[in-house]
């Protein structure tokens, strides 16, 4: 429970953490909440021996809304979110799920950017900037590009950042007024990872359900945008023979693996559960 | 001089001053505690002091073929790597344990379980040691790993203990095969098969104790520091029974006894963890003598999970013989016990078992045969007792099941079932069939204050027809109610029965008094969190008349405290809080002799009044306790020789038997087999209470950790042999969200033999609340014929059970 040594960065502006980045390579990692890397450091599972601490980079802080988007700030932490006027009124599902994230001390630490690109199918946040349809903006030697967090993700702990790469915010477009949302999560105690969990952002018209997206949070080894579950609600009235549908749908795209939460098929039809709970609570949240 | 006489307050005033038996005294420890200001082990810091680390083996058996500490020797700031190599030359690469078998300190030549300490770093800081047991260089040549104890005798089971291969006799008697420990038995074997032929019905189910840990808040730890010139050890270290840690270190060492010093500072938690010896404590000594300053040595989390000593892991085989109307006529109990690679269960030494036979619970039966055999596996050792006095969790668990699953099988009520076959209050003290002398217990009057205080007959109406509305498809819930009646036996104990390693459990206490009215007293106890410094200190206030604010309470340093025996099966109060009773005692009756003689009057004509000394039928002629203390020292009546204080060692002639109602109505949402605890409600008859607030929070946290064991917690091993989930991210530590929210109650029946009638409550909670939670659990699917279902109960287990019965369509 003893890391390894390391040297420490705190450049004050994305350019310099940029640069240090490139320089010191593989061996460099940035640091922003640590509540994910440095417990990997601990059991020596992660060993770098540079951190490049994001913190003191202030423009990597603050939530806002640009066009129809909702940016944020890669060093946004997540008691900051729950906090959020902004997200509240437009885009309540994050501080939904952000309540289901660790506890508030580690809240008080973890950032959303750090959530987002540590990679590890066990945060809640990927699974729901896929269902919102989020895009990553990545700074790097080469300038800014956008990554759709849909396609960021590769397998466990590798996603599309690259080397000397860092995310520096997250843009949401904002769901119509009147949407329904749930996060709907499974876990053991306060402070676990999810068993499984879905995230669901529906909109409704006379009944019947206008358009949908699901995300599901650690049943893979990254996390999941379930398409083809999504597109079996729509049209529909959200009854029951279609939410078993989706739900079957959703449940064949999962390979969990099996932990101590339990083993692979419980977690593929927990996957299921908190879908079909997390689409009926949107439903009821829905303006028709 | 116009002086106004003083308000004279009466005898009620004046006892509620004293803060003495029987009030909600506030803890005085906590003042340092919650403001972080407690003296941990792992606040002691000396000059020169070096860090201890382990490197420990990723195999669960394999052999060692070589071991390369060059490159570890290497790194600046490392002063010595120690392997079993070194340890040998000295006799020290294997120790004793408490059971009477032999445990290896460092690997030697074959590692027999995962995480098995196998060479020992020294270095100038943590941190150093820390990369330098990275750059130890271990060859494995992995062998076949036993993991199932169900497969541990088979004949061609692999063989774990070379070292004793040819040693076909253990502590306990013959051994039958390579991994056998030992077979034990107790009771009236024939009797039992008669009395099972004859029955209407026999019960039989395996109930299965899962392999749990402890986890108090701080780890295992030691300093240890060796002072050449003179020749002394001093020992840091979380230790609850320090005068046993010195003892053992003697023998082990060969240094006298009185050349080392045991300190044993505060302690955060315990609940048995601390009472085995583990190679931490030794290795942390070679390294100070060999180097000739202090070494430390403190574990971490996954450490101490997956190496010192875990709680359980029984399989009990239990059977019960009933007339058709539900009378018991027998019990017979097998119980395949995995104890690991090294047999280090921290039991009174003639008891392989612990007290396993108190089995026949709290239920009238006459006749009963119980046989244990303990086996090796590859995982790690230890069978301490979690918060349970010596396998009585193990006892009562079995009990509390067989009496569910009996009650199904007769189609009776289980809570009519334990009130038909109680033992009754003019029946103690009750010879039980299995050897133990029950002291005090009144089961059906605090079964009926239970009863009535959740409304049982309601809740199960209640239950009644949320099954009816389950099987109509109406909710995706289940109610349980659990019952458990448990009783248990604390305070080891009587010379007669119990000892470790030769020495008699009894304990200690000593108390002088001060010459102005003050007090120290100390234990040969050892508080890690029980309060003792506060209820001691009530325990005297009442006996002397002195407030307990006026009352310092020490343990922990075997240089001023008396010896004793420490603190775990809930022994303080029946034993060092005795001995404090009768040293009070002692105290008194020469306070008396001075009083007589201060007042002039014949000691028969005095009697006490809470604080004083008072001529009987002159009651404003009177000598408080602070002016005979002080009388004591200055003008002692002649002949007797000047002071106040006294000591008493503490032989209990029986052991206590606490006992308790608890219930538990749970709902288990089957789709997910997440289940609620709606009311947990618990009763406990622990004798006299001394402080209602402590009893209050020591049931309180028992009953958390019930509810961590039964619902979650498990130290789980894959087929290779690894350890899963040793770390508090999978090993379930319930937070205040999860946990249940308690009530409690209690009744009084003090002990008979006991000098104030206490009988210890520090772990009924956790000893009544595992069988509670299951008994819930399965009585929620028992309608739908579920059959036993083991423990733990965590969500996906409990979905397991729906998948089979089918309910998930
Ligand atoms: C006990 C516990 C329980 C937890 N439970 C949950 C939970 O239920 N759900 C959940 O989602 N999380 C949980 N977490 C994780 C927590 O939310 C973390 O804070 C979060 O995953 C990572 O954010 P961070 O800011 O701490 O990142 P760090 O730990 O600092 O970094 C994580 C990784 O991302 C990289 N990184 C960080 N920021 C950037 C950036 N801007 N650009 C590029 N790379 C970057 C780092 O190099 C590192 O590899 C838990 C953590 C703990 C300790």
């Amino acid at each position: 429970m003893i890391p390894g040594s390391f040297d420490y960065h705190r450049p004050k502006s994305v350019a310099d953490a940029v640069a240090l980045l490139v320089k010191l390579g593989e061996d460099a990692r940035p640091l922003a909440g640590g509540h994910s890397l440095i417990p990997m450091m601990k059991t020596r599972l992660a060993t770098p021996e540079h951190l490049v601490d994001l913190r003191a980079i202030g423009d990597l802080k603050g939530i806002r809304e640009e066009g129809g988007d909702i940016v944020i700030g890669a060093m946004t932490t997540q008691h900051t979110l729950i906090g959020s006027d902004l997200l509240a009124a437009k885009l309540p599902i994050i501080r939904e799920t952000s309540l289901l994230i660790a506890d508030p001390q580690i809240r008080y630490m973890g950032t959303i950017g750090g959530n987002a690109a540590n990679g590890d199918p066990g945060n809640d946040m990927p699974a729901l900037m896929q269902c919102l349809g989020a895009s990553y903006e990545l700074t790097g030697p080469n300038g800014v590009r956008r990554v759709a967090a849909r396609e960021f993700y590769q397998a466990a702990y590798f996603t599309a950042l690259e080397t000397g790469e860092i995310l520096t915010a997250i843009r949401i477009p904002v769901p119509p007024v009147g949407h329904g949302y749930a996060y709907e999560k499974l876990k053991r105690k306060i402070g676990d990872y999810a068993t499984a969990a879905a995230a669901v952002v529906l909109t409704m018209s006379g009944g019947k359900c206008t358009s949908a997206s699901i995300g599901l949070t650690n049943v893979a080894d990254t996390p999941l945008w379930a398409e083809e579950a999504a597109n079996a609600l729509v049209g529909t009235a959200l009854d029951k023979a279609a939410l078993d549908k989706a739900v079957a749908l959703a449940e064949a795209i999962t390979s969990p693996a099996a932990d101590g939460r339990g083993p692979a098929e419980y977690r593929t039809k927990m996957a299921g559960v908190m879908l079909r709970r997390a689409a009926e609570r949107a439903k009821s949240r829905a303006k028709n | 001089m116009n002086v106004q006489a003083p308000i004279e307050l009466t005898s009620a005033e004046r006892a509620e001053k004293l803060q003495g038996m029987g009030c909600k005294r506030k803890r005085v420890e906590d003042i340092r505690f919650t403001q972080g200001k407690g003296n941990y082990v792992d606040d002691v810091k000396l000059p020169g002091m070096l860090f201890g680390d382990f490197v420990r083996s990723s195999h669960a058996h394999a052999r060692i073929k070589s071991i390369d500490t060059s490159k570890a020797k290497a790194l600046p700031g490392v002063l010595a790597v120690l392997t079993a190599a070194d340890l040998k030359p000295l006799n020290l690469h294997y120790m004793p344990t408490l059971a009477g078998d032999v445990q290896a300190v460092l690997a030697d030549e074959k590692v027999l379980f995962q995480n098995q300490e196998v060479a020992f770093v020294v270095a100038k800081d943590r941190y150093i040691a820390a990369d330098a047991i990275e750059l130890v260089e271990v060859e494995y040549e992995p062998l076949p790993v036993l993991v199932d104890p169900f497969k541990a005798l088979e004949p061609d089971a692999p063989l774990l203990r070379e070292d004793i291969k040819d040693k076909m006799t253990g502590a306990h008697g013959p051994r039958k095969h390579h991994n056998h420990i030992f077979f034990w038995d107790i009771g009236d074997k024939d009797g039992t098969d008669e009395a099972f032929a004859k029955a209407d019905v026999v019960s039989k189910d395996m109930f299965t104790y899962h392999r749990v840990h402890p986890s108090p808040l701080e780890t295992c730890q030691c300093v240890a520091s060796m002072d050449k010139i003179k020749g002394e050890l001093t020992l840091w270290g979380t230790f609850q029974a320090p005068h046993v840690i010195r003892t053992v270190v003697s023998l082990i060492s060969g240094l006298p006894e009185h050349k080392i010093h045991v300190i044993a500072p505060d302690i955060g938690g315990g609940f048995g963890n601390k009472v085995g010896a583990y190679s931490g404590y030794v290795c942390a000594v070679v390294a100070s003598i060999v180097l000739g300053v202090p070494v430390k040595w403190v574990e971490d989390r996954m450490e101490n999970l997956s190496t010192t000593s875990f709680a359980r892991d029984y399989h009990m085989t239990t059977e019960l013989a009933a007339t058709k109307d539900g009378k018991i006529l027998a019990m017979r109990c097998h119980v395949l016990a995995d104890h690991g690679a090294f047999d280090a269960c921290a039991d009174p030494s003639k008891w392989p078992a612990g007290f396993m036979n108190i089995c026949t619970g709290s239920y009238d039966m006459p006749v009963a045969y119980l046989s244990v055999d303990g086996v090796y596996t590859n995982k790690a050792s230890g069978g301490v007792a979690y918060r349970c006095s010596f396998r009585v969790t193990e006892a009562v668990y079995a009990i509390e099941r067989a009496i569910e699953t009996l009650a199904q099988r007769l189609g009776m009520d289980s809570a009519d079932l334990r009130i038909k076959n109680f033992i009754q209050p003019e029946q103690f003290p009750y010879h039980a069939p299995l050897g133990w002398e029950y002291d005090s217990g009144n089961y059906p009057l605090a079964m009926k204050k239970a009863m009535d205080a959740v409304g049982y007959r309601a809740l199960r109406a209640e239950q009644k027809q949320k099954q009816e509305a389950f099987k109509r498809g109406e909710t995706r819930e289940l109610m349980g109610i659990g019952i458990s009646f448990f009783t248990e036996i604390v305070g080891a104990g009587p010379s007669k029965n119990c000892d470790i390693l030769g020495v008699a459990m009894f304990d200690s206490a000593e108390i002088r008094i001060h010459p102005t009215g003050s007090i120290i007293a100390r234990m040969g106890t050892k508080s890690q969190g029980q309060g003792h410094e506060t209820t001691y200190a009530q325990i005297i206030a009442t006996e002397l008349g002195i407030p307990a604010d006026d009352i310092m309470i020490e343990e922990g340093n075997t240089d001023t405290a008396p010896y004793g025996l420490g603190t775990y099966g809930s022994r303080s109060t029946p034993t060092a809080g005795a001995a404090t009773a009768v040293a009070a005692r002692k105290i008194k009756a020469k306070a008396q002799m001075i009083a007589a003689h201060l007042l002039e009057v014949h000691e028969g004509d005095l009697e006490w009044d809470v604080d004083r000394f008072r001529v009987k039928g002159l009651p404003e002629k009177f000598k408080t306790m602070k002016e005979i203390a002080w009388a004591s020292y200055n003008s002692p009546p002649p002949n007797l020789e000047p002071g106040l204080e006294a000591v008493n060692y503490y032989d209990p002639p029986n052991m206590t038997y606490p006992f308790g109602a608890y219930f538990c109505v749970m709902d288990i949402d089957v789709d997910t087999g997440v289940a609620k605890t709606r009311r947990f409600y618990a009763l406990d008859d622990c004798g006299t209470r001394i402080n209602p607030m402590i009893i209050e929070g020591q049931v309180h946290g028992g009953l958390t950790e019930a509810f961590a064991v039964a619902m979650g917690q498990e130290i789980r091993y894959d087929e290779q042999g690894n350890v899963m989930g040793a770390s508090f991210m999978d090993f379930f530590l319930p937070t205040a969200v999860e946990t249940p929210k308690w009530e409690t109650d209690y009744t009084v029946t003090p002990s008979p033999h006991h000098p104030i009638g206490a009988k210890g409550v520090g772990e009924s909670p956790h000893v009544g609340g595992v069988p509670c939670f299951s008994n819930a659990v399965n009585d929620a699917f028992a309608f739908l014929n579920a059959g036993h279902i083991q423990m733990p109960h965590d969500a996906w287990r409990l979905w397991k059970v729906g998948e089979r019965l089918g309910l998930h369509v």
